[in-house]
């Protein structure tokens, strides 16, 4: 991902009164569509029927602990930054049965795995920093000498139209992390969005049967340098910053700082912040049985290392206090994450960030941890 | 193997070996699982019980013991708690075996400084058959084990098998001695400085409470011992077992899939830090 817009010769133009093309060629070839609707405040990612469900003209207002939809000065579909989900739900779910277990009248116990039955899907308006995410969780998921059947029954049948970000929220600082705001690579389909339509290129094989199923325009000079002008324009505008994309010496030399004892004065440890992150993983695994005990479905569920039970071992609580949960959390992101995957586990899209009630915001305190080594 | 999904097993026994101590003997009922499962000492299963759940369980039994995989676990946790009520007949689940294992390869030629605290002991007993049974290849053997109180010291006759096996050594520690209580009186790290090995030619393998794996890697290293011939099993919470669910963090490690036997030199900066 980067911060500026490369110009595709092949591209096409999409007048947004042509959008209906683009839900109609997804259905045509296969795919169900996942597309971004405002809906309960906020925009979600649910299943598209209808272009006018889409967004249009609405924005996303946000900064720490606050997020609101408002109208916009232009009537586009793709204006506002992002909401809550990332894509992560779509592949890594929050709730997934692994496998049932039947126990019959003589104890004997079947076990039986749960298969995925892989689906079609598209999902439009993919933001540069929830592609990285992806990414980011294809390495966990699918990268391992463990693949995760589930993960992999969703991921390889997913077509993904990713688009540029033309403006970023308050909280975003994806320039800063290397993840946006312009797309180049990750996606099938990439769009960019003007007043009067969309600039579509198609970057894979599948992509190309939907694009030569629209009824494109040639893309005028003129609409690449709007384009590319606003997007280079909102990769100038983000005012937070991670001050580095490897930030282990600086937190592997903090683990014993204060600090973290007044963040953890602040911190309510609910794991909203996990939540709504699209690169956490953490998941806890459940047992859910019949009332007469025949039948159990384990499965996994979405956990959070704030928990309390997240580190519990029988007569050892490794993070009892919220200090080393929180500790564990930017460690894990911003530190350990490179030995794991190779890079920081944060791609910049600040979810977390607005998403705190007590508006914790991670670019703050690291200048903090920063400013910290500087004075002492 | 599969690794996704438990396999039946049917328990052969229960040894009660304290009052909350117990080993389950447990064996695959479909025969062809029962001969294609091979395990490493020092990697763990899965056990799970119907409707209670799963827990990592390490695997006590000799691997070459090819009739049934023994688990000596403690009465101390949820599923534990329900699992030391299960009865030979009783079926449950089995997923593994999991993780790496200690250096049985690398310790050939080599003397052997086996060092558990508590129920430690029990992830290290498989390496120690595992020796005993290849006695020549290996160098002077010391099996150096505490515990809290004289009363928690399980499988006192192994001990006394074990100190009659050729060059081998068994010093057991008690920080609290009951009556007939013969071993040292103190903490098991005590015991290092009583050990007969070459500190330039030994691996050593600790397992036991973090604070007591912490001591005993201070004394190695003071007797002259390499951090990277020290090799700890660690402890943490575990679901999934296959490195994805993200509990088992020790820093940048996956405890269940890049552990749980670990190379002190590769976890240094990590290891016995409050909170980590």
């Amino acid at each position: 991902m980067c911060a500026t817009v490369a110009v595709d010769p092949l591209a096409g133009f999409l007048p947004h009164s042509q959008l209906p093309a683009l839900l109609h060629a997804l259905h045509e070839t296969g795919y169900r569509c996942i597309g971004p609707q405002a809906r309960d405040g906020a925009i979600v990612f649910d299943e598209l029927q209808d272009t006018a469900d889409l967004p249009w003209g609405l924005i996303d207002v946000q900064e720490p602990g606050r997020y609101r939809l408002t109208e916009a000065t232009s009537r586009r579909a793709f204006a506002w930054a992002n909401g809550p989900q990332a894509i992560k739900p779509w592949v890594f779910q929050a709730h997934e049965p692994q496998w049932t277990a039947q126990r019959n009248a003589q104890g004997h116990i079947r076990f039986e795995a749960v298969h995925v039955a892989p689906q079609a899907t598209a999902i439009l308006g993919v933001r540069a920093c929830d592609l990285a995410a992806l990414q980011i969780q294809d390495c966990h998921f699918a990268g391992s000498r463990e693949r995760d059947a589930a993960y992999l029954a969703r991921r390889d049948h997913l077509l993904l139209i990713g688009i540029h970000c033309a403006r970023s929220a308050d909280t975003c600082f994806c320039v800063s992390t290397g993840d946006g705001p312009a797309i180049d690579r990750g996606a099938d389909l990439i769009l960019g969005e003007i007043d009067e339509g969309l600039i579509v290129s198609a970057c894979s094989t599948a992509a190309r049967r939907i694009f030569r199923l629209l009824p494109l325009e040639r893309v005028r000079p003129e609409q690449w340098a709007m384009l590319r002008q606003e997007v280079t324009n909102n990769a100038g505008s983000q005012r937070r910053a991670l001050p580095s994309q490897d930030l282990r010496n600086l937190l592997y030399a903090k683990l014993d700082s204060p600090h973290w004892s007044t963040i953890a004065e602040r911190c309510l440890s609910c794991g909203n912040c996990t939540a709504v992150c699209p690169t956490c993983f953490c998941h806890q695994e459940t047992d859910t049985s019949t009332l007469n005990g025949e039948w159990v479905t384990h499965a996994r569920e979405w956990d959070s290392c704030f928990s309390d039970q997240h580190a519990h071992l029988a007569g050892l609580e490794i993070r009892s206090e919220v200090h080393l949960r929180y500790r564990q959390w930017l460690l894990h992101k911003l530190g350990t994450w490179h030995e794991q995957y190779g890079r920081s586990g944060c791609v910049g899209c600040g979810r977390c960030i607005t998403w705190c009630p007590v508006g914790i915001d991670l670019t703050e305190e690291i200048s903090a941890f920063s400013s910290e080594e500087t004075s002492t | 193997m599969s690794r996704s999904v438990p396999r039946e097993v049917q328990v052969i026994e229960r040894i009660a070996e304290t009052a909350t101590v117990f080993t389950l003997r447990v064996r695959f009922t479909d025969s062809r699982i029962c001969r294609a499962y091979a395990f490493h000492p020092g990697q763990f299963n899965m056990l799970y019980l119907h409707g209670a759940g799963e827990i990592p369980i390490s695997i006590v039994s000799d691997p070459e013991d090819e009739f049934a995989l023994d688990h000596t676990i403690r009465a101390v946790g949820r599923v534990s708690q329900a699992l030391a009520q299960v009865q030979p007949g009783d079926r449950l689940g089995l997923r593994g075996p999991f993780g790496r294992g200690w250096p049985l390869t690398q310790a050939i030629g080599n003397d052997v400084v086996i060092l558990t605290g508590g129920l430690g002991c029990a992830p290290a007993v498989s390496a120690i058959h595992f020796i005993a049974n290849r006695r020549a290849q290996y160098g002077h053997l010391n099996i150096i084990q505490g515990v809290r109180h004289a009363d928690d010291m399980i499988w006192q006759a192994r001990y006394k098998a074990w100190a009659q096996l050729p060059d081998t050594e068994v010093l057991l520690a008690a920080d609290e001695a009951g009556t007939h209580w013969s071993g040292y009186l103190g903490h098991v790290t005590d015991l290092i400085e009583n050990a007969r090995f070459d500190p330039k030619n030994t691996i050593a393998m600790i397992c036991g409470p973090e604070l007591m794996m912490h001591n005993g890697v201070i004394e190695l290293l003071k007797s002259g011992v390499p951090d990277d011939a020290i090799y700890l099993s660690i402890e943490r919470n575990m679901h999934c077992a296959k490195g994805h669910c993200g509990h088992c963090q020790l820093g940048p490690h996956f405890v269940c899939r890049d552990g749980p036997v670990f190379n002190y030199a590769d976890i240094r900066p990590w290891f016995a830090k409050a909170g980590i």
